[in-house]
């Protein structure tokens, strides 16, 4: 177990030289350092001196990949290379627009995003994963019918609308809650009421139909059927047999994403007015900070791969078929 | 008058898309087991609504997919030999058609169908004896309802007439139609027309004409209402700077299908390609075509198309003399969108690929291929292909959807479509505040989320209908 988690691990690193080396290109070598620096001053009124001092500020005068005039190991560390991308692995990501420290800014915003995601994923997972296995239960009923239908429904709705709805009914019509803002903490509960009853009801319609599809798929199988011939009640059958063996797919499908829940959501952060990573990449689009973009890129990939890790790690102890090499 | 046609990229993106639908259509005509597929879906009813539903759509995108440059009217005075100028400002054939929605600018906002504007503003009225009185009123809106004059008070009963009698002929044209389809129908098989009216209306028939005929009959009914009324009202009503929302509405159509369609050129070439290739050579090659897929997939989508758009803003502001018109600039920023969006998400689709071709590679027939000396390219494209054609065909429908959905999200977080381009995204992203004002402005994005969902539903129900009946699973 210990040399296969080794070897994914080991796996990952050069995955984390493509994305960083990607980042890369696109940031730098796509759009000179120049161009980046006339965008930001202004295309029209822009002196080469200002530039240079633009460049220089932020550390961007030096070359890409090779300094030649650099002595010793400086030919490769004084680079643009080395101290903005490189560096990164390290957990170094350089200062935003603004001056602030990038790492420390993210591990402050860590803590809001957290705790609008967290609750989104449970409570989410729980309320789709019992209407699934609800529609499974009735299949070919009305209500399993109309179940699908208001599925289809609501994955047809933009995210968007379901926040600018609900915003406008629970917090103006109704004035249940405060329409944006955050606070620390019992009085977050008041702010994170609404965004986290809107990811769940917008997270409905799309995975309640790929569990139940699962659920149905489970329901098909042999051994099923040998348990309804044992006599089991078909409760006894959903629940000891087909919900504990549907829930692997399902469960391995959704690890890959829990290291995600860090980075927050983009849209709800950005409508609620909450002090997350998914407001603070948002921001960071709109002012177009590229360290923090670039920052964040990295970031998210590195996540994501923690996530794909745990993935295999669940998949090898939930299913006991799967052998680790 | 004279015009002079101007065909921007995504136009001849959206026309070669055309035309490689028609072909593929035409040739799939002739693979049994692809025609019967889509014989499956021409069964199912849900499926045959949903596609006339975004053939209705597909008809308002390829109208605003037709472009020129109208003649500009020749100075007072210019002798007849002299150049004809044209506007710099690039219409489509749909402009063209609602030159009286693109025209007629309000003010401001205005309610759905209102004679006057949703807000109060000072006025100077002329009394009975000729004094001047300022008062604050709701003005009087400067086209909404003009034919009416000075009489408001008519305005409920003139929009129900003009309602009614345009809902009454859309009504006879599409009981004509519904004859016409019935009766061809019926002569056809060499029964009676009456029988053939009812074969159709009771679903008998091997295409679901009922399902067709009946949305078409929705549409054509609400076409009619719209058309009725949309000559001398505000349907929708007007938004922040007067614009008419109707139109558009009837805009973000064309460019929610660019986004759904025009990507899938990029994606699908890579996808297909790469995952067959990598399923079916293994080795290094599959390695390479794994750590590429597996190293973009890594990063979050949104992040690396946000990273990718901000690049290219960054580089068409700073090379402005690339772009002769806005219109172009605003084109060629959506196809690049299109571009950014399919290279990060043609991953998805060929590791499916790949995975199926793995298993494919081992059957009788593709060793028995191999075993006679039929080129590696050979079997690529005359065996392997072939079979995974339905995973190509269902990801394809099963991505609009999602692609539509992304424009909105997109345009609102600023990375999407040209802030001066008509899509939901931006109407929605102009309208977010509207609903806080004091009374709501709420027809904008009602409008913008009706028409969309509409779209996305239908794309969605045809997805699934496709799904049905080629995915050999769920036979």
């Amino acid at each position: 177990m210990l040399a296969y988690i080794v070897r994914r691990l080991l796996y990952a690193i050069p995955i984390l030289i493509g994305v960083n080396l990607l980042t890369f290109a696109l940031f730098f070598v796509v759009n000179t350092p120049d161009d980046m620096a006339r965008m930001q001053l202004g295309v029209k009124r822009v002196t080469p001196e200002a530039i240079q001092k633009w460049k220089a500020e932020r550390g961007y005068d030096k070359p890409l990949f090779v300094n030649g005039k650099a002595g010793g190991v400086g030919v490769v560390t004084e680079t643009i290379f080395f101290e903005k991308s490189a560096r990164m692995f390290a957990g170094d990501f350089g200062r935003a627009e603004d001056g602030r420290d990038i790492a420390r800014e993210i591990r402050a915003r860590m803590v809001p995003s957290l705790a609008i995601a967290l609750p989104t994923f449970v409570l989410g997972l729980f309320v789709t994963v019992s209407f699934a296995l609800l529609l499974a239960f009735f299949r070919a009923t009305a209500l399993d019918f109309w179940g699908v239908v208001l599925c289809v429904a609501m994955m047809s709705i933009s995210g968007l609308f379901y926040i600018i709805g609900g915003q406008y009914l629970f917090a103006k019509i109704f004035r249940l809650v405060p329409i944006s803002g955050f606070g620390g903490g019992l009085d977050a509960m008041r702010f994170l009421l609404l965004p986290v009853l809107i990811g769940v009801v917008s997270g409905i319609g799309s995975s309640t139909r790929w569990y139940r599809t699962i659920f149905l798929e489970e329901i098909n199988k042999d051994y099923v059927r040998t348990a309804r011939a044992k006599g089991l009640k078909e409760t006894a059958v959903m629940f000891g047999h087909v919900l504990r063996n549907a829930l692997i797919p399902i469960l391995t499908g959704v690890v890959v994403v829990i290291p995600l829940l860090f980075m927050g959501s983009l849209l709800t952060e950005s409508f609620f007015g909450i002090p997350g990573l998914g407001s603070y990449t948002i921001d960071a689009i709109n002012a177009q900070d590229f360290a923090v973009v670039r920052a964040m890129v990295f970031i998210g990939s590195v996540l994501y791969i923690v996530g794909l890790i745990l993935t295999d790690i669940s998949y090898t102890l939930v299913d006991p078929r799967i052998r680790f090499n | 008058m004279p015009i002079q046609p101007v065909l921007l990229w995504s136009d001849f993106f959206i026309w070669l898309l055309v035309a490689a639908g028609v072909g593929a259509a035409w040739w799939s005509a002739r693979q049994p087991l692809l025609a019967a597929a889509w014989g499956r879906v021409g069964h199912n009813r849900v499926g045959v609504a949903a596609a006339t539903l975004l053939a209705a759509f597909a008809l308002v995108g390829l109208l605003d997919s037709l472009h020129y440059r109208p003649q500009l009217p020749a100075k007072a005075g210019a002798s007849p030999g002299e150049k004809i100028n044209y506007s710099v400002e690039v219409l489509s054939l749909l402009d063209g058609l609602l030159t009286p929605l693109r025209t007629r600018v309000e003010k401001t906002y205005s309610e759905p169908l209102a004679t006057r504007a949703y807000a109060k503003e000072m006025m100077e009225v002329r009394q009975e004896d000729g004094s001047l009185r300022t008062l604050r009123d709701y003005p009087r809106l400067r086209f909404g309802g003009a034919a009416l004059g000075a009489d408001e008070v008519r305005a409920p009963a003139d929009i129900a007439g003009r309602a009614l009698r345009a809902l009454l002929a859309g009504v006879v044209g599409w009981l004509a139609l519904c004859a016409l389809v019935s009766g061809r129908l019926a002569r056809k098989v060499g029964v009676p027309r009456r029988e053939g009216w009812r074969r159709v209306w009771h679903g008998e028939t091997t295409f679901a004409w009922n399902a067709l005929l009946a949305a078409l009959g929705v549409i054509v009914a609400l076409l009619a209402v719209l058309v009725g009324l949309g000559g001398e009202y505000h349907v929708f009503g007007t938004d922040k700077v007067g614009q008419d929302v109707l139109y558009q509405v009837l805009k973000s159509v064309r460019t929610a299908l660019v986004i759904g369609l025009v990507t899938t050129l990029v994606t699908l070439p890579l996808a297909v390609f790469l995952g067959i290739v990598a399923g079916y050579f293994r080795g290094w090659i599959d390695d390479l075509i794994q750590y590429l897929y597996t190293t973009l997939n890594s990063i979050p989508g949104v992040l690396l198309i946000a990273a990718a758009v901000l690049m290219m803003q960054v580089a068409i502001d700073t090379h402005p003399q690339w772009f002769a018109t806005a219109a172009e600039r605003a084109d060629l920023r959506l196809l690049a969108l299109c571009f950014i969006l399919g290279l990060t998400s043609w991953t998805g689709l060929a590791r499916l690929l790949r995975g199926e071709a793995l298993k494919l590679r081992e059957l009788e027939y593709v060793q028995a291929a191999q075993a006679f000396g039929v080129s590696d390219l050979r079997i690529l494209s005359r065996h392997l292909l072939p079979n995974l054609m339905h995973i190509v065909i269902i990801a394809l429908v099963m991505d609009f959807s999602g692609l539509v959905l992304a424009e909105a999200v997109l345009s609102y977080v600023g990375i999407g479509v040209d802030p001066t381009m008509i899509s939901f995204g931006t109407m929605i992203n102009n309208a977010r505040m509207e609903l806080g004002r004091e009374p709501a402005v709420w027809w904008s994005l009602t409008a913008a989320f009706v028409f969309m969902f509409v779209l996305v539903l239908a794309a969605n129900l045809l997805a699934d209908a496709v799904r049905d009946a080629f995915d050999p699973r769920m036979a």
